[in-house]
């Protein structure tokens, strides 16, 4: 287990450095650059080269990319053109607004999902059944930002039961020690804080969950009905197992490695879904920097931002596969 | 007996094709016995209806529109205020949109757009995610050593492909190609390129294990020609059934890409996704305006995805009795 840890950890190694070279060309090759989107249309020939050169983008991309790795071995991303603060510090600064948010959603998905999913695939053709199949289906088909300004209006804005837009009010005067509020309250003790922070982030969650609720769901159903012919389950049945031993023991363990290997692949998603869902909420996450970024080629916080997601969702997808032996003692990882 | 050589090669084709066909059931095949499945699966039924209806309105509605979609009668004539817009009236069934232009003619000519848009971005994706996929898998089925090289090599740029978000991936096609509605058909086609490729490799290789390429190549027909005419063929299930996938998700991601600002800036060709993200700002004013729209895309892609779902039942040869 650990040798395969480690060997996945050192495949990483090249996949990240022809993502980083792709990525570099591709960016710098964008028509404009960030001396565009600091002086506005008043910047002459002049003070644009002036940029240029200050900001080192004359020299040949392979000199640029080698200072970037340098930088990088050092764990040192460089600083946001726009805003001259440390990519780094930015991405602390915003990612835990994202992470709480998908990590919602994801366990609305989850909580909701699998349970949902067996009842479906237990009495099927029932109505739960047929409903949860339709409800699934429906839920793919619902631009997410559509679904967030409808429970918006009707949660926040009607009835009032949430609040509409942010993190955390701002009548309440938190500390802030890893910027995630919920944790942050939690460690400081200052409960109204932290149940502040989870208030917030129930309808965005929601909308964020319905695309991953609605595959795990089917997921759930689809693997589970599979499961629920094997011959192994007639045995436990047979031999006169309780309903909850044949449950838990045969059936629903055997039934998670889709489920799991399906929510490794969610993380992408959700991590999309989360852009959307910020805007709507006006979530400060990383969603809305990444957009700004883009539109201003901000270089060292394209860079970072994109090569962090990629770095976490391959540690997503790494757990997945250690949670595969977890699961099934027979899958043993290599 | 001896043959000329272009004529032994066919017939050798031929025999490598029928022992292809006798590995499925008693010479019925896949997808006769598919499309008999699909006929008795009542949501199958229920999507193909939406979607004949869907392309129905797409072709011939524009034609029996009761007004000009981009006409702003509704301004010159004055009836658009500050904070009202009209709603349904006898003249105009949906009333006008924030522009003064007829909502229900918008929404027919938009089913249009929306179809293009739809079909063209997936073939995008379609046809440089099956040329990636089909190359990676013959090499990595067919190649030996140096096609398994080729393989990992396009693997892998294919799995750097899947770690990027799929948004990222588009709003960033999106701003290095200017908006334009190419660029949107071209940002959402991307997205899936990674997803057609991997499932044509996955099918291709399980494929190259199976008897009738056996027969095939110890027959001695050529490699290439094993690849193309044999288990190319044989693995497209999947990818067809995907593609049906991608057109539903393809509406949405539009709409999204449209939602960020980085769509087809030009209103005057309506489209379900464009003006759905429009009519986020006049919520409050009118809800018909977005909500048309989206009952349109929900509705649509629910057709796609429901047609597809029932494809790969029918495809899914677990599933056969």
């Amino acid at each position: 287990m650990f040798r395969f840890i480690i060997r996945r950890l050192l495949q990483l190694v090249p996949t990240l450095f022809g993502l980083s070279i792709l990525l570099f060309i591709w960016l710098h090759r964008l028509p404009g650059g960030p001396e565009t989107a600091l002086l506005g249309e008043r910047g002459t020939p002049e003070t644009r080269a002036q940029i240029r050169e200050n900001l080192g983008l004359n020299e040949p991309l392979p000199i640029q990319y080698g200072r970037f790795v340098k930088r990088l071995v050092q764990l040192d991303l460089g600083t946001s053109i726009s805003t001259k603060r440390e990519v780094t510090t930015e991405f602390l600064q915003r990612f835990p607004g994202t992470v709480e948010l998908t990590m919602t959603a994801m366990l609305i998905a989850i909580g909701v999902g699998i349970p949902l999913g067996y009842l479906a695939a237990r009495r099927r053709g029932s109505f739960l059944d047929h409903a949860s199949v339709g409800g699934s289906l429906l839920g793919t088909c619902v631009p997410i930002f559509f679904l967030a300004y409808v429970l918006k209006a009707i949660f926040a804005e009607n009835l009032g039961w949430f609040p509409t837009i942010g993190r955390q009010d701002a009548s309440i005067d938190a500390t802030h020690i890893t910027n995630f509020f919920v944790l942050d309250g939690l460690l400081t003790r200052e409960w109204d804080a932290a149940a502040d922070a989870i208030w917030h982030l129930i309808l965005p969650g929601v909308a964020l969950a319905s695309i991953p609720l609605a595959i795990i769901v089917r997921i759930t159903r689809a693997s589970v009905l599979e499961v629920l012919g094997e011959d192994f389950v007639r045995t436990a049945e047979a031999k006169g197992l309780t309903e909850r031993t044949v449950r838990r023991r045969h059936v629903l363990r055997n039934a998670m490695l889709p489920v799991a290997t399906s929510i490794g692949l969610l993380t992408g998603l959700l991590l999309s879904g989360a852009v959307l869902t910020e805007t709507v909420f006006a979530f400060s996450g990383i969603g809305a920097f990444i957009k700004d970024a883009i539109s201003n080629l901000d270089y060292p916080v394209l860079m970072g931002f994109i090569m962090i997601i990629a770095v976490i969702f391959a540690l997503v997808n790494l757990l997945v596969d250690i949670s595969y032996s977890l699961i099934d003692p027979r899958v043993r990882v290599r | 007996m001896t043959l000329a050589p272009g004529k032994k090669k066919e017939k050798l084709d031929r025999l490598a094709e029928l022992s292809a066909v006798r590995d499925d059931e008693q010479g019925v095949s896949l997808w006769r016995e598919a499309m008999r499945r699909l006929r008795r699966n009542p949501s199958a039924i229920v999507g193909a209806a939406i979607l004949v209806l869907f392309v129905l309105v797409a072709v011939v509605g524009p034609f029996f529109v009761p007004y000009d979609p981009v006409d702003q009668s509704g301004i010159r004539e004055g009836v658009i205020k500050p904070g009202s817009i009209p709603g349904s009236s006898a003249e105009h069934w949906l009333g006008y949109d924030h522009q003064g232009r007829d909502e229900f003619s918008r929404l027919i000519v938009g089913a249009r757009q929306t179809l293009i848009v739809g079909i063209v971005s997936t073939l995008i994706g379609l046809t440089i995610g099956v040329l990636i996929g089909g190359v990676a898998g013959a090499a990595a089925g067919l190649g030996g050593r140096w096609g398994r090289l080729v393989d990992s090599v396009l693997m892998r740029i294919v799995d750097m492909l899947l770690s990027l978000p799929s948004l990222l991936l588009a709003v960033s096609v999106a701003a290095l190609l200017g908006p334009s509605l190419v660029t949107v058909m071209i940002a959402v086609g991307v997205v899936s390129v990674p997803i057609f490729a991997r499932l044509l490799r996955g099918s291709m290789i399980a494929q190259a294990n199976r008897d009738y390429v056996l027969a095939a190549s110890s027959l001695g027909v050529r490699k290439s020609k094993i690849a193309i005419s044999h288990i190319v063929p044989n693995s497209l299930a999947p990818v067809i059934v995907q593609a049906t996938l991608t057109l539903a998700t393809a509406i949405i991601e539009v709409a999204a890409l449209s939602f960020l600002g980085l769509g087809n800036p030009d209103s005057t060709q309506p489209e379900w996704g464009l003006m759905l993200a429009d009519a986020q700002i006049y919520l409050d004013v009118r809800p018909g305006l977005a909500i048309y729209p989206a009952v349109g895309i929900i509705v649509t892609a629910l057709g796609f995805t429901l047609l597809g779902e029932a494809m790969r039942e029918a495809l899914d040869p677990k599933l056969r009795r």
